[in-house]
């Protein structure tokens, strides 16, 4: 075991081990590193403690309406007298765990079937690759929007329509990865001592590609958000009154002269997904996995 | 990108399938092989009729199978609870009494007439929507594409040559702000600051409400008022089109200028770089001769792909300007649960995207001819 490229048994052993020698820490000493490093601690800080922040509740209309910024609603107030500084971050409970989550669910069950279409070849890899196919034909946001029209609005079928539209890409990444590893001498010679598919493809494969899935899990955050907001802001993710990024600029968009109304819900999602965009860029320099998002 | 590995899975079967018609072709005759780019073509051209049928049954099973009651969503819960004949009437009249697959047949045989049948929304029938939406989208697309593809190609190419230095780092920094702005927010953005505050472009719509909309022969504004001689309306759409397509250019400009950049890299890196350099060719030549062509077959898939998803509708941008193109026609259909528009835009986007991704396959094979032999 001790010969093959990464051990089975310590599976974020790779991974740890090329942070430490590419120098990853220090790669995100750059001034870019650091402003999204800072910011993306402040934004998961912000959906941790929110509570303790807010100066009001996001949900209580005791303000004049449409206040402009001022010492007390620092960022104004909206049509019916919300605080939108204390909605802004009260979005971010809602929107980072559910980006994560949807992140989260669809590396993995993209980078399962992937797995099984690449290791298992045929037909079923022939199924599976045509259906990511018909998936592609679509624009995500289309297919986001039609399969959560559908399903009824809500944070729950945007959530499921979200995963449908997302699992394709990381299928196809995987799958690409697990061609050129299947045919290499560790995995071979584990399949010769015994290994059946699927102890083959955790103990061999998996070590291998969990990396890049890391890598791509961290860059595709953002656009999970970004996806999130966009459905929010058509009216088909969190519905109103609850807060959130997206459905805030929308309320804004009727009222040009209370720009502040729209402004600061977009300034949160700008910098919570550049941030995250600055230490993708940064990781996948430092591991050099620039071929990384290219296999799709 | 999703093409880059895609394409060469056909090209694999083909020695085995050439020699299946070689045989074939020997038993009779002298073999008959047909040329291999036509070959190409046509394996290219199935998998798009696979692909249509697929994306077809997807948008059946999405607005046939997933909705709990397509009848009831048409009117109020309270008037579908009081009055269940009145859902039978609809569902009969719909369709939806006959079991699955027998609609499934219908929806089908319906397609392959044209008949999306019709918008609960607009009371029309959805393919005259379509067409009448269509070339609302196409002109933004166009200018949107061009704009992109000229200036991606140019930062992209640009940031390769001086990679690592602070020029690199500044078209980099830009292109991820492209990337991470959500872009209903950078649709108002610019419409507060370019109509609201600055007037220097017109706002939401096609045209004026004072104006007149030029006699249609390409559905295009901009083309028609030209044809028809008429100046004050071709300022007006230009001035109407300015802001969703800056928007819409600035939005698309992030991911290409990166995958420009990275193609151009990766040419450069490549041996038969090496070999050139190696061989004392001025390093101009190089450049131009053998990293920007290296590079030119991912982009050319890529471009491809971005004006397929132009020609899909910007669903955000479109909706933030009316602009009563495909996208905000989707949009308008999703919200109120009009299933035959949902329907028949995903059907049409899927259509024009694989549609696009055909010609752009064929082109590539014609400049490679790796890509259609192995």
């Amino acid at each position: 075991m001790s010969e093959q490229p990464v051990s089975g048994l310590m599976p974020f052993a790779g991974l740890r081990r090329r942070l430490r020698d590419n120098g990853f820490l220090k790669s995100l000493r750059t001034p870019l590193g650091i402003i999204g490093v800072i910011f993306v601690a402040f934004w998961i800080l912000m959906a941790i403690f929110g509570p303790l922040v807010e100066p009001y509740d996001p949900l209580a209309q005791e303000f004049d309406r449409l206040q402009a910024p001022n010492a007390t609603n620092w960022f104004g107030t909206d049509q019916v007298g919300r605080d939108v500084f204390s909605r802004v971050i009260a979005s971010a409970r809602v929107t980072i765990p559910i980006s994560v989550f949807i992140v989260v669910v669809s590396v993995c069950v993209g980078s399962f079937i992937g797995a099984l279409a690449g290791y298992l070849g045929k037909v079923f890899d022939e199924i599976i690759m045509r259906l990511t196919d018909i998936m592609f034909a679509f624009p995500s946001i289309i297919l986001a929007m039609i399969i959560s029209a559908t399903l009824g609005p809500g944070l729950k079928n945007a959530v499921i329509a979200l995963l449908v539209v997302s699992w394709p890409s990381y299928a196809r990444i995987v799958r690409s990865m697990v061609l050129t590893l299947k045919s290499s001498e560790f995995v071979i010679a584990g399949r010769l001592i015994g290994r059946g598919v699927l102890s083959s493809l955790i103990v061999d494969v998996l070590p291998n590609v969990l990396t890049s899935m890391l890598v791509l899990l961290f860059t595709d955050f953002g656009g999970a958000v970004l996806m999130l907001s966009n459905l929010s802001f058509l009216g088909l993710g969190v519905l109103p009154p609850d807060p959130d990024w997206g459905t805030m600029v929308q309320n804004g968009m009727g009222n040009f002269s209370a720009w502040w109304v729209a402004l600061f819900p977009g300034l949160a999602i700008l910098t919570l997904v550049i941030s995250v965009n600055f230490i993708g860029d940064a990781l996948q320099d430092s591991l050099d996995l620039q071929n990384v998002t290219s296999h799709a | 990108m999703t093409n880059t590995a895609e394409s060469a899975e056909p090209a694999a079967q083909s020695p085995e399938d050439g020699a299946a018609t070689a045989r074939k072709a020997g038993a009779d005759t002298a073999p008959k092989r047909r040329h291999p780019l036509a070959r190409y073509i046509i394996r290219r051209f199935f998998v798009c009729v696979l692909l249509v049928w697929g994306v077809g049954t997807i948008t059946f099973f999405l607005t046939n199978v997933v909705p709990a009651d397509p009848a009831a969503a048409l009117i109020s819960d309270k008037v579908a609870k009081s009055n269940p004949e009145i859902v039978a009437a609809i569902r009969h009249r719909m369709g939806l009494d006959q079991p699955l697959r027998v609609r499934y047949f219908i929806y089908f045989r319906n397609l392959l007439h044209g008949d999306l049948g019709t918008s609960s929304l607009t009371t029309n029938p959805v393919s005259r929507d379509l067409a009448r939406a269509f070339p609302a989208t196409l002109e933004l697309s166009i200018i949107v594409f061009v704009l992109t593809v000229l200036i991606s190609m140019f930062l992209g190419l640009l940031a390769a040559i001086h990679k690592k230095t602070l020029l690199d780092k500044i078209i980099q920094v830009f292109s991820l702000f492209s990337i991470s702005m959500p872009g209903f927010w950078v649709a108002m953005l610019a419409f507060y600051i370019f109509f609201f505050r600055l007037h220097w472009f017109s706002g939401g719509g096609r045209l004026d409400s004072s104006l007149v909309p030029p006699p249609t022969v390409t559905g295009m504004y901009l083309v028609d008022s030209l044809l028809n001689d008429d100046p004050v309306a071709f300022t007006n759409a230009l001035s109407h089109i300015m802001l969703p397509a800056l928007t819409l250019t600035f939005l698309n400009l992030g991911s290409l200028i990166r995958f420009c950049r990275q193609s151009a890299i990766e040419a450069e890196q490549s041996d038969y770089t090496l070999g050139a350099r190696a061989k004392g060719l001025p390093s101009r030549t190089v450049t131009i001769r053998y990293v920007f062509r290296g590079a030119s077959l991912p982009i050319l898939n890529m471009t491809g792909l971005t004006f397929g998803a132009l020609l899909s509708g910007a669903v955000l941008t479109e909706t933030v300007f009316s602009w009563h193109g495909i996208g905000e026609y989707a949009y308008n259909a999703a919200t109120s649960l009009d299933l035959n528009g949902i329907m028949g835009s995903g059907l049409l986007v899927g259509v024009i995207y694989i549609f696009i991704n055909f010609f752009v396959d064929i082109l590539c094979g014609i400049l490679d001819p790796r890509v259609r032999v192995q």
